[in-house]
């Protein structure tokens, strides 16, 4: 099934290349009038994020224009290759293996699965109680008891936040929200958009205005200006593309100010484990960008609040 | 076919970048040794050459476990042309094999540990570095730190878990005059254990453990 044939798809990707295109034509200008030696690093940064971005784009836009299943295949690949990165990152014992075997090959490809068939009931529960208690129980009969809580807790955590979580943005396509005539790709495609969006506004933000860093300790980078500037214009353009979503203009203000607000606590936490292991990326896959875990960080937390608060309200 | 089938999909399971700081295309033979912890940390490296130097390197493996099996078999003497040799008979002619490889123009991959640790401590080397850099001592001796192998693949475990792994190439070291065994195979050890902090003696988890 494809939805390339929806008008409303066509312009929101329209809208998004056209964009794409204006950022890449500014980095050019920028290019040719960054004097120190600083501003042109910065911008040489913000062109090789901006490519990525491109690239990250099509790969979304041709996910979503598939339908269901390409949504869920791309999103069961970002899980993979994030909890790939996390594990790498906070360390894994050689007695976590069959632990691990289990996280990545029969868990998340489940959950993956679950979303497919619509299984809802067993996708909420899968992995905050099966493989929550799973984990630990192999541990045990492994039988090594060192640090036997920190690397139980650390297997889940990544399970949550790089499986379950996620997950749940693909998931929004088993809802059925009366009147909205089965198009809730269109609301994947609106989630993904503001939070990313949220994220290059702050960063932008942040490079312009930022003064006064909201948790210099975390990172130096998320200042208060930022965080206003971006959240507030994040905020404004879901708004302003309600036409695509089932809610209306305040409605649509009000998902994305929520949504907006979850990424950037995401964002903010995934960086507290970076900065306690003393890293800047949690990987190099993407250039510009640093991991894939480092471009979805916001999407963990705002893709299950903005399931959780669409299905209440309006499914 | 299968050689590049192999080095593709070691590539795409550990996921590890090599960082070289050496060019990767010298202009001699070469000695690559490094750090053992997994059955993957040969294909790691074989994997990250370029594909026609990959051609021109063999690893060096136990003749008991690679001739254990006619697939092992296949893969050792047509896949990889590894240079097999008998754990159990020792140095000599082990050298004397390892020494006909290098004079016939092809590269090897040992590992000086003489067999895989559980990847929190580097064992001393083995003398087999030592015999090689004085019978060819036009042989570059490169030095390689694998990192995460052990993970990716322990000892004893049959399915790898994709984990993402480090390796890094690092400048050759050569033998000095007149200088020792012990002396060279030391300065060996070091240079793997100086390319990367995950390879040595603080490696594990812990409290202790060094930060990423």
């Amino acid at each position: 099934m494809s939805n390339l044939s929806d008008p409303v798809l066509q312009q929101l990707l329209g809208g998004i290349f056209a964009a794409l295109a204006l950022a890449t034509l500014a980095g050019q200008v920028l290019k040719r009038r960054a004097g120190t030696l600083a501003a042109r690093e910065t911008v040489a940064n913000m062109n090789q994020r901006i490519k990525a971005w491109w690239v990250m784009c099509v790969v979304f836009g041709v996910a979503v224009v598939t339908g269901g299943i390409g949504s869920i295949v791309l999103f069961g690949l970002l899980s993979f290759l994030a909890l790939r990165e996390f594990i790498t990152l906070v360390d894994s014992d050689r007695a976590d293996h069959r632990a691990l075997l289990i996280a990545f090959f029969i868990a998340l490809p489940a959950q993956y699965v679950l979303v497919g068939i619509g299984w809802y009931g067993l996708f909420s529960i899968l992995i905050p109680v099966y493989a929550f208690l799973l984990i630990p129980a192999v541990l045990a009969i492994i039988g090594e008891t060192r640090d036997f809580l920190r690397r139980t807790a650390t297997i889940q955590w990544g399970l949550a936040i790089c499986v379950y979580a996620i997950s749940h943005a693909p998931a929004l396509l088993l809802l059925d929200i009366p009147g909205y005539g089965g198009r809730e790709a269109l609301l994947l495609f609106f989630l993904v958009l503001v939070v990313q969006l949220s994220d290059v506004l702050q960063y932008v933000f942040g490079k312009l205005f930022g003064r006064h860093a909201i948790a210099p300790r975390v990172s130096p980078n998320k200042t208060w200006e930022g965080f206003a500037g971006g959240v507030t214009c994040a905020t404004l353009i879901g708004a302003a593309l309600y036409w695509a979503t089932p809610f209306d203009p305040l409605e649509a203000a009000a998902m994305s100010l929520l949504v907006a607000l979850a990424g950037f606590l995401g964002g903010l936490v995934m960086a507290a484990i970076k900065r306690d292991r003393g890293v800047k990326d949690y990987g190099a896959l993407i250039p510009g960008h640093g991991g894939v875990l480092d471009r979805i960080d916001s999407l963990t937390f705002a893709a299950p609040v903005f399931f959780h608060v669409t299905r209440f309200f309006f499914a | 076919m299968v050689a590049a089938l192999i080095a593709g999909l070691a590539r795409l399971v550990t996921g590890a970048v090599a960082v070289w700081q050496v060019a990767p295309r010298g202009e001699r033979v070469r000695v690559y040794f490094a750090n053992h912890s997994s059955h993957a940390d040969f294909a790691t490296i074989w994997a990250a050459l370029p594909a026609d130097l990959r051609a021109r390197t063999r690893p060096v493996a136990a003749a008991d476990y690679w001739n254990a099996s006619a697939s092992r078999r296949y893969l050792a003497a047509r896949v990889f042309r590894a240079v097999l040799i008998d754990r159990a008979g020792g140095g000599p002619a082990a050298t004397a094999q390892m020494v006909a490889a290098l004079r016939g123009g092809d590269s090897l991959i040992i590992f000086p540990e003489g067999t895989r640790g559980d990847g929190a401590a580097l064992a001393p080397f083995k003398s087999g570095l030592y015999h090689l850099a004085v019978a060819v001592p036009e042989a570059e001796l490169i030095p390689v730190a694998l990192v995460n192998l052990n993970r990716v693949l322990p000892k004893g475990a049959a399915i790898p878990v994709p984990v993402i792994a480090r390796l890094t190439f690092g400048q050759p070291i050569a033998i000095e005059p007149g200088e020792s065994k012990t002396s060279l195979l030391e300065r060996a050890r070091a240079a793997v254990m100086a390319l990367d902090e995950g390879v040595g003696p603080d490696r594990g988890v812990g409290p202790d453990r060094a930060l990423a």
